[in-house]
């Protein structure tokens, strides 16, 4: 389509829809009517089935006005694509909707303490009983549980199949006497992620995703929406447009909470913006050594973001080419965080043994530097995404398998 | 020179490692990294007592063992080993470093034995950890009377004397002034290493007695001598945590196998390893160039001569090995290592701490460089 006549379509509906006095409520329900809560989505699931591009063109005009976006906070959206990749019709209604809407909140119940990067060997049961799943089992390391109304959840439902055939993936209602969340605090003093126990947890049948044995597969697709997440910086939905409004309090009521996890989040992946400006206070930008780390810094963040972009390109293109993209994007961040906390301790020298408000930029240069191991290991550690890049972009031989054969019989962390 | 070490000073180290095992568990640090002096001083004295730690290298003269910084190194590992919390780096190795390098006699024979005993604490104040260049335009001294702040201060919380480093209408001094005195302020600021207390000092019309003169040079012997001190403690603390980490990856399973089994892992251990193991060699050489020159008068000493940034290259190898294996002990443990619970981070974020203090290795390849350089010419 024209992208001038999206423009046009897109702000003459804005004219007559938006309006800060209605509630975020209101506001998202007019949205999802008007198609424009997901525009890249197919039109028979909420959306109208535009391009990248086109997409693109519909988020600046919404950027520029100020609008307020559909929810997409934490890992909403890795289940919205998800149910939305997989799901069949009756999910898609069930679910779609309220995520979009802002009134379901989700998280990613993947790791366990025996499975971490090798999240296919999973051993949390999922049975048949009386006609529903019942689910047993820990998670781990499961960020935003705390506020989740759902969980995307990956089980075990068949031990004598091989590893990956064996798994299901649900949809799991967090709210319900089998489920415990408990909050595990991290090296840097944020708890944003949790232990969730699961005892004799109830499934129904139509919260299977994807199909019995299929677990896998489906979250295979979350994953790569979260790697590619990894990549882009958190981009804030709305303009410097004055934000008065019932809509905007209500929205910032809901960032609130949905970035209470996140708010350590730019520290781990290294506070780059801050890296010119104390160089400068400090004076450390004159010592030739500094400049050198700060230049090398500055260049691996440009060049990732220049082959990100081309990758992207060639993308829309339509090639058939294998796009590195996503796993090097994450690779680099964290390459490009460990950089950042380099540089940023060779412009404190010895204050960088302060932490704490009345420490550089009030604290979030020690936070960095506590931070920035996180990135290293959440989403896929580095050592699996080289494993990644190496067997899958590059096509090396892979290494010889010590997990095959029925899933019982695999050695596992006891 | 000492290439080894004799049967007394592996003793000394097992008798050491004992104490610590018992005495300072991680359970011990947690408990004393939430206190605001952040140490026991009922296991500090014990210490002191039993295997004499606080005057280890001071001069039988003043009160001490008279060793030297080969013992110095010793007591310095085994704590890094097990994080230690005590005034040991404050008291016993900085401020008995500027009084042996600064003080006149009568305040050596009067403070160095109180130090020695572990009784006294005394902790050194300076308007600069980063290099001996800075120290000295903070903190000013005039008709007897000091004035001036300095942002970090190790364990003035707990220290009855304090040294303070001014400058004055005759060339810096050393300055000696009593913790409780009026016009002392000492505010506790928020450490990245909980296990190390620091402190903001401001003085404001504190009066002083000046207990000796301070230069570059002897700024620069002190630097040298904690330097190398603390290098000790990076290989200590260094070595615990990959020890750990290799245990670690050979328990952990995923994909059927320990993850000690894939190669990945084992490289980069293997580096580690190597790193570790020079980062010591030079720290004990580095000790034992120091011990030779102090007993022959260094310049006496061909083989030390040859070498003055030795204690420099310790430093810098040490930082930058114990921060490399702090990064990978976190990393090797997944999620579990960037956890509270799990005790990795502790000795993370003293390695962060250590690396800065007294100068990052940067600043030490420099004056290692100058050294190199000053040798040439
Ligand atoms: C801040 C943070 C947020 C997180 N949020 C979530 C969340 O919301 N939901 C969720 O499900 N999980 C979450 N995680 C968990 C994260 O995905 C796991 O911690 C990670 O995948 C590693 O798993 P693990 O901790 O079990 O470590 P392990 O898998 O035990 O790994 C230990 C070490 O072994 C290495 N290793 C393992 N296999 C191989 C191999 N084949 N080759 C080479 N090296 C290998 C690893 O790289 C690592 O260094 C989060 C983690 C962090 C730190």
């Amino acid at each position: 389509m024209n992208h001038n006549d999206i423009k046009q379509e897109v702000t003459g509906w804005l004219e007559q829809n938006w309006s800060t006095e209605l509630s975020l409520l209101e506001w998202r329900n007019r949205l999802l009517e008007g198609g424009w809560a997901a525009p890249n989505w197919p039109v028979e699931s909420l959306g109208r089935g535009y391009s990248v591009d086109e997409t693109q063109v519909v988020n600046d005009v919404f950027r520029r006005l100020g609008i307020v976006f559909a929810s997409q906070g934490g890992p909403r959206r890795l289940a919205a694509e998800t149910i939305l990749a997989h799901g069949n019709d009756e999910q898609k209604q069930r679910y779609l909707k309220q995520t979009l809407t802002g009134e379901h909140a989700w998280c990613q119940l993947f790791s366990e303490p025996g499975s971490g990067s090798d999240l296919a060997g999973s051993s949390t049961k999922a049975e048949k009983r009386d006609g529903r799943w019942i689910i047993n089992g820990q998670k781990v390391w499961t960020t935003s549980a705390h506020h989740a109304d759902y969980g995307i959840l990956l089980a075990r439902s068949d031990w004598d199949l091989p590893k990956h055939q064996g798994l299901s993936y649900f949809l799991i209602d967090m709210h319900q006497p089998g489920v415990e969340v408990r909050p595990l605090r991290q090296m840097n003093g944020h708890a944003s992620f949790n232990e969730v126990f699961m005892t004799d947890a109830e499934v129904s049948f139509d919260d299977l995703l994807g199909g019995e044995g299929n677990g896998w597969a489906v979250a295979a697709s979350t994953l790569s929406v979260e790697r590619r997440g990894f990549a882009q910086a958190r981009q804030s939905g709305i303009s410097s447009v004055e934000r008065v409004g019932r809509v905007y309090d209500e929205y910032e009521a809901e960032l609130a909470i949905d970035n209470e996890p996140y708010t350590w989040y730019p520290q781990r992946q290294g506070r780059v913006d801050l890296v010119l400006d104390r160089a400068k206070k400090t004076g450390a930008i004159a010592s030739a050594s500094t400049r050198q780390e700060i230049a090398k810094l500055l260049s691996m963040k440009r060049a990732s973001e220049l082959a990100a972009e081309q990758a992207e390109a060639t993308r829309r293109a339509g090639t058939n080419e294998i796009i590195p993209a996503g796993s090097i994007g994450k690779l680099a961040a964290s390459v490009i965080a460990r950089q950042a906390a380099h540089v940023h301790t060779l412009i404190s020298g010895s204050d960088a043994m302060l932490s704490g408000e009345h420490s550089a930029e009030s604290g979030m240069v020690a936070e960095t530097l506590i931070s920035v191991p996180a990135i290293s290991i959440a989403g896929g550690t580095d050592e699996i995404q080289r494993n990644i890049i190496s067997e899958r972009v590059l096509g090396m031989p892979k290494e010889q398998r010590s997990d095959t054969g029925p899933f019982r019989d695999i050695k596992r962390n006891t | 020179m000492q290439k080894e070490f004799t049967s007394d000073q592996h003793q000394f180290r097992q008798s050491l490692a004992r104490f610590m095992q018992a005495k300072s568990t991680p359970v011990d640090v947690r408990r004393q990294m939430l206190t605001e002096q952040g140490y026991d001083a009922e296991v500090w004295q014990q210490l002191c007592a039993e295997l004499g730690v606080a005057g280890i290298h001071i001069p039988e003269q003043y009160g001490g063992f008279g060793f030297g910084q080969i013992e110095l190194g010793i007591v310095m590992e085994e704590m890094g080993k097990n994080l230690f919390c005590g005034p040991f780096l404050a008291s016993s190795v900085m401020a008995s470093s500027a009084l042996l390098h600064c003080a006149s006699e009568a305040y050596k024979e009067q403070l160095l034995p109180d130090i020695a005993m572990g009784v006294s604490i005394v902790t050194l104040v300076l308007d600069s950890l980063d290099g001996p260049e800075d120290v000295g335009s903070l903190l000013h001294e005039d008709g007897g009377v000091l004035n001036g702040a300095a942002k970090i201060v190790l364990d003035a919380a707990s220290a009855d004397l304090m040294l303070v480093v001014a400058s004055s209408s005759s060339g810096l001094g050393l300055f000696l002034v009593k913790a409780n005195d009026t016009g002392v302020n000492v505010t506790s600021r928020e450490s990245l290493d909980p296990t190390r207390k620091l402190s903001e000092v401001a003085l404001i019309n504190v009066s002083a007695q000046r207990v000796g003169d301070v230069d570059l040079g002897n700024l620069q012997e002190i630097w040298r001598d904690c330097s190398v001190a603390l290098a000790h403690e990076m290989v200590g603390g260094a070595q615990h945590l990959l020890t750990s980490t290799v245990e670690y990856t050979k328990l952990r399973v995923q994909f059927g196998r320990p993850i000690g089994s894939f190669q990945a892992l084992k490289h980069r251990c293997a580096d580690l390893l190597m790193e570790v193991e020079f980062a010591r060699a030079a720290t004990y050489h580095a000790a034992r160039l120091l011990d030779a020159g102090n007993a022959a008068g260094l310049a006496a000493v061909n083989e030390s001569e040859a070498e003055v940034y030795a204690p420099h290259m310790a430093k810098a190898l040490a930082a930058d090995t114990y921060c490399n294996v702090a990064r990978a002990a976190v990393q090797l443990r997944g999620g579990i290592g960037f956890t509270w619970e799990d005790d990795t981070h502790l000795w993370f974020k003293r390695a962060k701490s250590s690396e800065v203090l007294l100068g990052g290795p940067d600043r030490h390849r420099e004056w290692m460089m100058q050294l190199i350089e000053g040798e040439v010419s």
